[in-house]
């Protein structure tokens, strides 16, 4: 723990909702403009906060607010490690401990709407959770080292060595961005068999720290594609900024052309894509060595 | 007095309506009219929602359901009622099952009359209610201060 982190930390925890923001704020006008409508304002999603934080809170069960709130301090801290340069294999395990207080939040209210929504989100953290794990492995394998900081500082960008774990990577960012084709859990667009699916009976202030909280995590996510393209040269941060907008933009386009998928469907493809493009990429990693 | 008329999020209630209505309803997010850049979404839940859309008149099965869904809704809200049926009845006011429209079991604030109503006439009806959404959060406000300022006093003097 150093100056350098600790300052990196707090630019995380200060600027992290904006940007969350302002990327969310531009996939609804990106998303708009795709269906050949204006859309909303870039700022939306921040008066959609500011509204929520001043409607009256209805709580269905009191104890919601505290594990959203659980669940909020868990991914700030996942994402403070990240961005502070500790260990990679850390950030995800705090961050798998943060998802499992989302799914108590949905379920403790006992809504089947909620309910089926939490449970779903359990199968989708089963999808996502092989290539998550063996991102790190493969960062581990390539680099010797867990560590955010040394990764980050190598001569070359390691998508040179992990070209199949930022396919995979990128696979399971639809899932845990919750976007379509796999949005299963929260039913983001307009089609509502599950209502609003997990966060059914999140109204107000709850909704709005749910809200908060997905900001910080896409932070953390982009961050994760981020450290696959930065190295040592400080030119490097310019194609890291694009590399992380063309994949957000990539994740829009999908996010619009794509209908809902079975969670059946869900669970092969990405654990096929994680078996294949990562497996090869590990294999060719281990015959190096 | 925070700004919260940018974000309108209806909750769209579809009553003993011949379609017609929700039809126009539905037309109003499509790209001709995209009512999605007043910043409206078209929610499902009523725990979100801040303004209740109903088209339809009320019928003793659905009497129920309209008052839970108001219930259901945090405050500040506001109730359109669209189309003739939601505001009177309209043509099925004489029939044995309609108890009338959506005011005989909701306060309802704004009427949009037609039949059906036409998409301008129903987007006209949303921003009239966002203003008085607005309204009705700058009076809660005003009423909340008004209280600590009369409880500092009290304090002050007791």
């Amino acid at each position: 723990m150093n100056w350098h982190s600790l300052i990196f930390i707090i630019v995380y925890i200060l600027l992290a909702p904006f940007i969350g923001g302002l990327l969310d704020g531009m996939d609804r006008k990106i998303s708009a403009r795709m269906q050949r409508r204006v859309g909303p304002p870039l700022l939306q999603p921040f008066y959609d906060v500011a509204k929520l934080l001043k409607k009256q809170n209805i709580a269905v069960a009191t104890s919601q607010t505290f594990l959203l709130l659980t669940y909020f301090v868990l991914m700030v801290v996942t994402g403070a490690m990240f961005f502070g340069g500790s260990d990679l294999l850390m950030c995800f395990f705090v961050m798998s401990t943060s998802a499992i207080f989302l799914y108590f939040a949905g379920v403790v209210t006992s809504s089947p709407y909620s309910t089926i929504g939490a449970q779903r989100e359990l199968i989708q953290m089963m999808a996502y959770e092989p290539a998550v794990l063996l991102t790190c492995v493969g960062f581990y394998l390539a680099a010797g080292t867990f560590n955010v900081n040394e990764i980050a500082s190598h001569d070359i960008s390691y998508i040179a060595y992990l070209p199949g774990f930022f396919l995979s990577f990128v696979f399971i960012l639809t899932i845990k961005m919750r976007k379509s084709p796999f949005d299963t859990s929260t039913s983001h667009h307009m089609h509502q068999e599950l209502v609003k699916g997990l966060t059914t009976e999140m109204g107000a202030r709850n909704l709005a720290i749910f809200q908060i909280t997905e900001w910080y995590e896409n932070v953390f996510l982009m961050g994760v594609i981020g450290l696959f393209i930065i190295n040592s040269n400080p030119w490097s941060i310019l194609a890291t900024v694009l590399v992380i907008l063309a994949v957000y933009f990539l994740e829009i386009l999908i996010d619009n052309t794509s209908a809902r998928m079975k969670w059946q469907k869900m669970l092969q493809l990405s654990w096929i894509i994680t078996l294949f493009a990562s497996g090869m990429n590990l294999i060719i990693l281990m015959i190096r060595k | 007095m925070a700004n919260i008329k940018r974000s309108p999020w209806l909750l769209h209630y579809d009553g003993s309506s011949c379609n017609g209505c929700d039809i126009e309803v539905l037309a109003c997010l499509t790209p001709v009219y995209d009512a999605e850049r007043f910043g409206v979404m078209n929610t499902g839940d009523p725990m979100q929602a801040d303004i209740l859309l109903i088209t339809g008149g009320i019928n003793s099965q659905n009497e129920a359901t309209v008052k839970q869904l108001y219930d259901q809704m945090p405050r500040p809200k506001v109730v359109v009622a669209v189309g003739v049926c939601a505001c009177t009845g309209g043509v099925f006011k004489d029939c044995y099952n309609i108890l009338g429209g959506a005011d005989t079991v909701i306060p309802v604030d704004i009427y949009v009359p037609g039949c059906a109503a036409r998409p301008q006439a129903i987007i006209d009806g949303i921003v009239q209610a966002v203003d008085l959404f607005q309204k009705r959060s700058d009076e809660h406000d005003a009423l909340v201060k008004e209280k600590k300022r009369k409880a500092k006093e009290g304090a002050a003097r007791g």
